[in-house]
């Protein structure tokens, strides 16, 4: 059943690429309905899934002579990222609802991501998830490259090659863990089992985890991540963070954690106070936390605010995963469905909502513009995405961040300090942005006021159309049901970690 | 044996050749049609052809061998065969469109005999059937790079090409009458039986990298590739496209037979910090040295022939990593690569043929916006050159993994991991600039909106190779099976 989100993509990719040319209401009706099937099958997986288990969709001989199966399944943190594609794909839908030009290619590509999406966080053969993760890099770099906005071609190369680069780390280890083992497998589960000599995990774990981290935006490898944002057409940006930076992540929880945990153990030795990969992948997630708010508050581009917030929340992610305890591991599992949410939603307003209708980013010209007046919806909407973005309680946010505070509290107590002040900054960025954009400063204001009623006058802003309305309602409601009642998520989240494939979580628990 | 027996073995070669005799023939006839018509009559008949070829091969016996090592058929050879029939039926309906030359006779039966050639290359086991089928392919193949009378650089190309393959060729023939007088013989298990045991000696040095000079020259790779690249620009896009495509299929396949049945005792070893002399980290040098630069180069060419000229240089060097492997699954991953390269590099050739033909040239500027102006070649193209840079999932990635995954099988401590690392590298840098090229067809706003007419045989073509790139991709084990199978059966 779940198998289908990825065959109907795909199947939608087709139907688009037979459909005929200058007919965008047609394509734009095929990628909807497509999505929104995706969603409602997430959403009837999610009804029938029991707590705890491992749900095998498909499992096939696909090329026997190496071992390599067709195997799809699905635990609580697959099922959780895939109604967070579900949801995703349906808002950008919503979001490029006034595409006109290529408007068949457009979501032609975008399906196809989705797809390679939904593929990644469904298939439990290390081969066919590397196949899905590669399949989601190629359609990105197009989307970029042709619908974007500022220096799109730079963005989008960046972007592909440094995907390409990741997947290539990642290609080494899977490589090498395959014929390591001699067992002739790609099965996680099979892989899993196998304890790989402890040499090999500890140069296997970085590169593999390195390699995946690269499109969380892991801090120094983050750079792609604010140009590609910027340059990324608003579909293509909600889609990289809301779902794109989570393949990484993902990436980095089911494959290199799971396959190479002893990676995760001390080095016997300390350089440069460093004791371990785990250390030093806990730091580097901090500096991103902080970096990305420190960098996001000096932004004059409002976009740029949000790919830098993305970098940030990221760092949450990152940092949850390395503290090795339930809590805070299922703290960063429930911040890449509220991150991808929020960001989702952040971009939304950014890209579709003010820059399409001012045709600035500039935070200082749309300060003379207080959109707030203008544009009430737009500005209750990121006034909500943003409180929900700096952690206040009654959002998704708030438990995720929460969560994998008090996990790093438990493990790295001095970093978890320092992250509760990159918080604050997440609060000032926030907020200095909200003030900027949409509220304007009142000196300023009155003066480009009577300025603006001398010469042109106002030019009315088309109004904000019923797609977005329902696009940012779908994100909006999510998050806050999320909030209200995180365990809904957690509690398909949480019994995940009980399974073997877990087991370095209740060691690492336990340390 | 008698020689109707023979001649039963020989048939599918012979039929090539008759078929040959009668295109040259039935172009005299129609002298004065058309150039394209007559393009794609001698096309058509040549394809039957080479399709009669193919259904002989599969009525032929499993196993045979003429006059020790002559003539060997097993089933192995028999599949490689019947890729090359394939890529020459692909080639010939490709170049359908073509108007370069009036002896369109002559080219259709240069093109069959290069391909009798590359037929009985494949079937050697014996050193000097091995020479003299290389050189009935070499010979064939500089006349086919010079056929397009009105380009200067054809000639030039041809030129090039002659010289540097007449000096490989002369380094073979040494390398392989050295062979012979170390082992008295010029049969390749002859020749591993009687250098078994004696070790590296430095007469056996000298023979072993001369050999390797000649084929790598066959396969461009570095550093003997300088002509690849000429060639590649220079040639008609047909030629190129079966330089590129069979005529390395059939020097892969040989290469590899020479170096592990032949010089089976002295292979060496190239696994990381335990290097030993032999022809192991010769070919894994070459190898490493050919993805580098191949790479490198490609990504600051403006032509696309140029570029995939380089590109193909790096593609040799990833191959030779099933060389190197010396496995089963090497040989295994080398022909499923070589044959799907060939695969994606004919309709590669295919479509900037048609593009030369209908605006006038193969730089970066000619392509631009071609996705508006002919939808169905450029999303072929957009297949080929992903499969190219090993993107799933299409052929080109899991023929990738597959070398890589057999050459860190071969020796114990993981084998060539680090040449796998090397080349795992450069293919990323590789995505660069096949992307280039795509950006150009998808990205560029083309110069007129005009759409570009694309004869109906080409696009059918097209659309099949990709389809079959795809499907490829998708279901490796079709042929992997295959291959692995007849590996088996034909016992090396």
């Amino acid at each position: 059943m779940l198998a289908w989100t990825i065959y109907i993509s795909f199947l939608g990719v087709l139907v688009l690429m037979l459909l005929p040319k200058d007919n965008p209401r047609a394509a734009r009706g095929v990628a909807f309905a497509t999505a929104f099937a995706g969603l409602v099958i997430a959403l009837v997986a999610y009804a029938g899934f029991k707590a705890g288990e491992l749900l095998t969709i498909a499992d096939k001989a696909w090329i026997p002579t190496l071992g390599f199966r067709y195997q799809l399944a699905a635990d609580g943190v697959s099922l959780t990222l895939v109604l967070l594609t579900g949801l995703a794909a349906v808002a950008g839908i919503l979001f490029s609802w006034n595409i006109e030009h290529r408007a068949k290619e457009f979501f032609a590509f975008y399906l196809a991501l989705i797809g390679g999406v939904y593929g990644v966080f469904l298939s439990f053969d290390l081969f066919l998830l590397f196949v899905f993760y590669e399949i989601a890099i190629i359609p990105k770099y197009f989307i970029i490259a042709i619908w974007g906005s500022t220096r799109r071609e730079y963005g989008a190369m960046k972007l592909a090659l440094y995907s390409f680069i990741g997947s290539a780390m990642v290609l080494v280890g899977m490589i090498a863990a395959y014929v390591v083992s001699g067992a002739e497998t790609m099965s996680l589960v099979e892989l899993a089992k196998f304890s790989f000599p402890h040499s090999f995990q500890m140069w296997a774990f970085p590169l593999v985890f390195v390699g995946f981290a690269i499109l969380a935006g892991m801090w120094p490898f983050h750079t792609w991540a604010p140009t590609g944002h910027v340059a990324a057409p608003t579909a293509a940006s909600m889609l990289l963070a809301g779902v794109v930076m989570k393949l990484g992540a993902y990436g980095c929880l089911r494959v290199a954690m799971t396959l190479f945990p002893q990676g995760l153990e001390p080095w016997g030795c300390t350089v440069l106070g460093f004791g371990s990969w785990r250390d030093v992948f806990a730091v580097l997630a901090v500096i991103g936390i902080v970096y990305g708010a420190m960098v996001a508050l000096v932004q004059k581009d409002f976009k740029f605010v949000i790919g830098y917030s993305s970098v940030s929340h990221m760092g949450f992610v990152l940092l949850g995963l390395v503290t090795l305890n339930t809590i805070g591991v299922s703290g960063a599992v429930l911040q890449m469905f509220s991150h991808g949410v929020i960001a989702g939603l952040l971009f939304a307003v950014v890209g579709r909502m003010v820059y399409e209708r001012t045709h600035t980013r500039e935070l200082p010209m749309l300060e003379a513009m207080r959109l707030s007046k203008m544009l009430p919806f737009a500005a209750v909407t990121f006034v909500i995405a943003g409180v929900a973005s700096m952690g206040m309680p009654g959002f998704s946010g708030f438990i995720a961040e929460l969560q994998v505070l008090i996990g790093a509290w438990k493990s790295y107590p001095a970093l978890a300090i320092i992250t509760g002040v990159g918080i604050l900054i997440g609060v000032a960025y926030t907020l200095r942005a909200t003030q900027k954009a949409f509220f304007g400063d009142d000196t300023t204001a009155a003066a480009t006021a009577d300025a603006d009623e001398n010469s042109h006058g106002h030019e009315p802003l088309q109004p904000i159309s019923v797609p977005e309305r329902l696009g940012a309602t779908l994100l909006i409601g999510a998050s806050v049901l999320v909030g209200l009642y995180p365990h809904v998520l957690l509690k398909i989240i949480v019994p995940s970690f009980e399974s073997p494939l877990f087991q370095w979580i209740q060691k690492g628990g336990a340390q | 044996m008698s020689y109707l027996e023979l001649l039963k073995l020989a048939l599918p070669e012979t039929i090539l050749v008759a078929t040959a005799f009668f295109i040259l023939v039935a172009d005299r006839s129609t002298g004065g049609l058309d150039r394209r018509l007559r393009f794609r009559i001698g096309g058509l008949i040549a394809s039957v052809g080479c399709a009669l070829a193919a259904g002989w091969i599969a009525v032929t016996p499993a196993h045979a061998n003429v006059m020790n090592g002559l003539l060997v058929i097993d089933p192995l050879t028999r599949l490689v065969k019947a890729g090359i029939l394939i890529l020459t039926i692909l080639t010939v309906l490709l170049s359908s469109d073509s108007d370069f030359t009036e002896h369109v006779g002559e080219y259709m039966a240069l093109i069959l005999f290069a391909a009798v050639g590359m037929m009985f290359l494949v079937s050697a086991e014996d050193i000097l059937m091995i020479f003299v089928s290389l050189e009935l392919t070499s010979l064939s193949l500089y006349i086919l790079t010079a056929f397009n009378k009105r380009n200067i650089k054809s000639a030039e190309a041809a030129l090039k090409y002659f010289l540097f393959g007449g000096m490989a060729a002369a380094f073979t023939l040494f390398g392989l009458s050295l062979v012979y007088g170390l082992s008295g013989s010029t049969n390749l298990h002859q020749i591993a039986a009687a250098l078994a045991g004696k070790g590296l000696d430095p007469l056996l040095v000298v023979a072993v990298v001369m050999t390797i000079v000649g084929f790598g020259f066959k396969v461009a790779a570095v550093p003997f590739h300088l002509w690849a690249p000429d060639a590649y620009e220079g040639a008609p896009a047909p030629s190129a496209a079966f330089i590129a495509s069979g005529s390395k299929v059939a020097s892969f396949f040989i290469f590899a037979k020479l170096l592990m049945i032949g010089f089976a005792g002295v292979e060496g070893s190239g696994a990381w910090r335990s290097f030993v002399s032999g022809w192991i980290p010769t070919v894994a040098v070459i190898a490493g040295a050919s993805m580098i630069l191949g790479n490198l180069a490609a990504i600051v060419q403006g032509s696309v022939r140029r570029l995939l000229a380089y590109s193909a240089i790096a593609h040799a060097g990833y191959a030779l990593l099933g060389i190197a492997a010396n496995n089963e699954d090497g040989v295994a991953s080398l022909l499923y690569y070589v044959l799907t390269y060939g695969l994606t590099t004919v309709g590669a050739f295919g479509v900037i043929a048609v593009v030369e033909n209908r605006t006038g040239g193969d730089t970066m500027s000619h392509f631009a916006g071609l996705s508006r102006r002919a939808p169905l070649i450029s999303f072929c193209m957009f297949v080929f050159l992903l499969s190219l840079a090993g993107i799933p999932p299409l052929a080109g990635f899991f023929g990738k993994f597959y070398l890589f995954a057999a050459a860190v099988k071969g020796g114990e401590n993981l084998g060539l991991l680090w040449l796998v690392i090397l080349a795992i590298a450069t293919s990323a840098v590789s995505l660069y600039y096949y992307l280039k090229v795509l950006k150009q067809i998808y990205v560029a706003a083309p110069e007129t909106n005009e759409p570009v007419q694309v004869p109906i045989l080409q696009q059918i073509v097209l659309g099949l190779i990709a389809a079959a790139v795809v499907i490829l991709g998708c279901v490796p084990a079709v042929v992997v099976d295959a291959l692995k199978t007849a590996i088996q059966a034909a016992g090396h």
